[in-house]
């Protein structure tokens, strides 16, 4: 089966630069804002320097209170470049994602030079503002080995900010490192859910071997996240359906419920037999009472 | 009692050490970077350091509940490949406003060559440029004369005492580093330089004003316990609890809190972003408690 072509959206950086700018304003200091201005003027002209020194001093004058959002501002952010979700960002993220979109682009292989070296001494912090950041830069294609890069790292919270609430992996990574992304996020106990374009980029390779890794931890005595079986539902082969049947059968409830929706994601005729033996969860789930989303929020309350 | 150890050089340390160091009190560590042990011969061997200093090794404290900063610099051993200590000295600044960093260190002297006093200089400068306070490794060899020679150099550029830590001093370079008004370290590492029971005398004689305990533990045979070992035989001593804890955890974060890089919130109360990316995982320390004194595990050759 041959992939489906990406098709990543087209979108404005200034747009996005504007937006990050009004809102960082709205909430930082007059000492900060006025110290940012003066800083991207610099880098504007092309001051790689004062790009480095700026781009680790943010949070000392921002700070690192979370970025403060209306329903109205992320329907902004929507607009100006889809897919685009910056609730959930810090002060500190968002000066320093002005920072770079400060930087003249124009000459691609420079700025990408500049980005490079900034990605190779990033501490956390900056990583994750990176990270996030790659969605809304200028030369959008050009970033994917970055991006399959930082999914290698061990800490977290970076892989969170590839993963995450960010459209690019959807938009830009075939689906050998798609898969790669999904399946470590279950590895590394992270939500699935916030994985934009998850249910779009759901593949029969994917099934397999997300089939593959439920086996792997039964065998060792570990529990399966619920989740895992939202990308097997729509391409779930026969041995899905019975590994589905079976949680369905014996399962914790949550991962009956996970399962009973999984089942319905399948035209196959032994899962709509499977799902008729509980008509119960057979009809919440056709009344659409139990969703992806609620199974994820309630992995999260009871973990 | 909460400790910092402001002397420590973890990456070449276990998880088993992170464990004993959190569960012995241990809430905020400094590692100042140094050599490994044998020489480096690229300066992308020293990036790759410095970065791992700001980033990984900053995650892999924070999943035990350890707050980790650093102090960046090019060591007095490394400052004598002339070529190669060029180029790391070029490529310092960039790391030099990276959060967590708390100084530039440790520099200083070694054999004390004209190389290494080149860049000694260099970096004092840089520390007055970037506005950050300077940790000093005293030499091991020839020590008296080269403590009291850093001192002088740290003079010539105008840098104020208060702004500098002398790092392993013994009982031969205490009282000139006190007197010239600098922070006196003490590194407690088995055999070539402190023992805890020398620095218990110390604190009895010049009291805890301005001193420092660290472990300077690395690849060597050493104890990342030293501090809070130290702590404790000072109170099994008659130490004064309060002079115990100035010289295990207010000293230090007096010193080095002076970057504006390290405050007691930053443990105590973090925000709510370093929760999430810091601690992610990590069930040892939440805003405002005490640190954990389990008990440990039985031994148990079971692996989950």
């Amino acid at each position: 089966m041959s992939e489906t072509p990406l098709n990543p959206p087209a979108f404005d950086s200034n747009r996005c630069a504007e937006l990050l700018r009004t809102w960082l304003n709205r909430q930082a200091s007059a000492d900060a804002v006025e110290w940012l201005e003066q800083r991207i003027e610099k880098i504007s002209e092309g001051e790689q320097r004062t790009l480095f020194l700026s781009f680790g001093m943010a949070p000392r004058k921002v700070g690192k209170d979370d970025l403060q959002l209306t329903k109205d501002d992320v329907q902004q952010a929507e607009a100006a470049r889809p897919g685009w979700r910056p609730n959930g960002w810090t002060l500190d993220q968002t000066a320093r994602t002005l920072l770079l979109l400060s930087y003249p682009s124009t000459d691609q292989e420079r700025f990408i030079e500049t980005l490079d070296q900034l990605f190779a001494a990033g501490e956390v912090g900056e990583l994750v503002a990176m990270y996030q950041a790659i969605p809304v830069l200028p030369h959008p294609n050009v970033h994917v080995l970055r991006a399959a890069e930082g999914m290698r790292t061990n800490i977290p919270a970076v892989f969170r900010s590839i993963a995450h609430s960010n459209p690019y992996p959807s938009e830009h990574l075939e689906e050998g490192r798609w898969n790669q992304m999904v399946l470590k996020a279950l590895f590394i106990d992270l939500q699935l859910d916030p994985i934009v374009g998850l249910d779009q980029r759901a593949n029969a390779t994917l099934m397999r071997m997300l089939i593959d890794y439920a086996h792997e931890r039964w065998a060792a005595g570990r529990v399966v996240s619920p989740e895992l079986w939202r990308c097997v539902g729509p391409f779930a082969n026969d041995t899905a359906i019975a590994d589905l049947t079976r949680v369905l059968d014996k399962g914790q409830p949550l991962e009956q419920q996970a399962a009973a929706l999984a089942l319905s994601q399948s035209s196959k005729p032994a899962a709509t037999e499977a799902l008729r033996k509980h008509p119960n969860l057979d009809r919440q789930v056709r009344d659409g009472k139990i969703t992806w989303s609620d199974i994820a929020s309630e992995m999260n309350s009871t973990s | 009692m909460r400790i910092i150890d402001p002397h420590i050089h973890v990456t070449s340390r276990t998880t088993d050490d992170y464990e004993a160091m959190a569960n012995a009190g241990i809430v905020a560590i400094i590692e100042p970077a140094f050599w490994l042990g044998q020489p480096r011969t690229k300066v992308g061997s020293f990036l790759d350091y410095y970065s791992s200093l700001v980033g990984f090794e900053r995650f892999r404290a924070g999943q035990f509940g350890i707050r980790h900063y650093c102090c960046i610099g090019l060591n007095s051993k490394e400052a004598n490949n002339v070529p190669l200590a060029e180029e790391v000295m070029e490529a310092l600044p960039l790391f030099l406003a990276k959060e967590g960093v708390v100084a530039v260190g440790e520099i200083g002297f070694d054999d004390q060559t004209a190389a290494e006093e080149r860049f000694f200089h260099e970096q004092v400068e840089l520390a007055n440029e970037v506005d950050l306070p300077i940790m000093i490794h005293t030499p091991h060899r020839n020590k008296k004369e080269g403590t009291s020679r850093s001192m002088d150099l740290l003079e010539e550029h105008g840098v104020s005492p208060s702004r500098v830590v002398i790092d392993h001093n013994n009982e031969e370079t205490v009282k000139e580093v006190l007197d010239r008004g600098y922070w006196a370290a003490f590194t407690i590492y088995p055999k070539t330089k402190m023992g805890n029971e020398r620095m218990v005398e110390v604190v009895k004689k010049y009291g805890s004003e301005r001193i420092i305990v660290d472990s300077a533990a690395d690849w060597g045979v050493s104890d990342p316990l030293a501090v809070p070992k130290t702590a404790k035989l000072m109170a099994e001593r008659g130490i004064p609890e309060s002079q115990i804890e100035d010289v295990v955890y207010n000293n230090a974060l007096a010193a080095y809190g002076q970057s504006g890089q390290m405050n007691e919130e930053d443990w105590l109360k973090p925000q709510p972003v370093d929760q999430r990316n810091l601690f992610a995982g990590n069930s040892v320390l939440r805003g405002g408690q005490e640190p954990r004194v389990d008990t440990p595990k039985e031994e148990s050759s079971i692996i989950e």
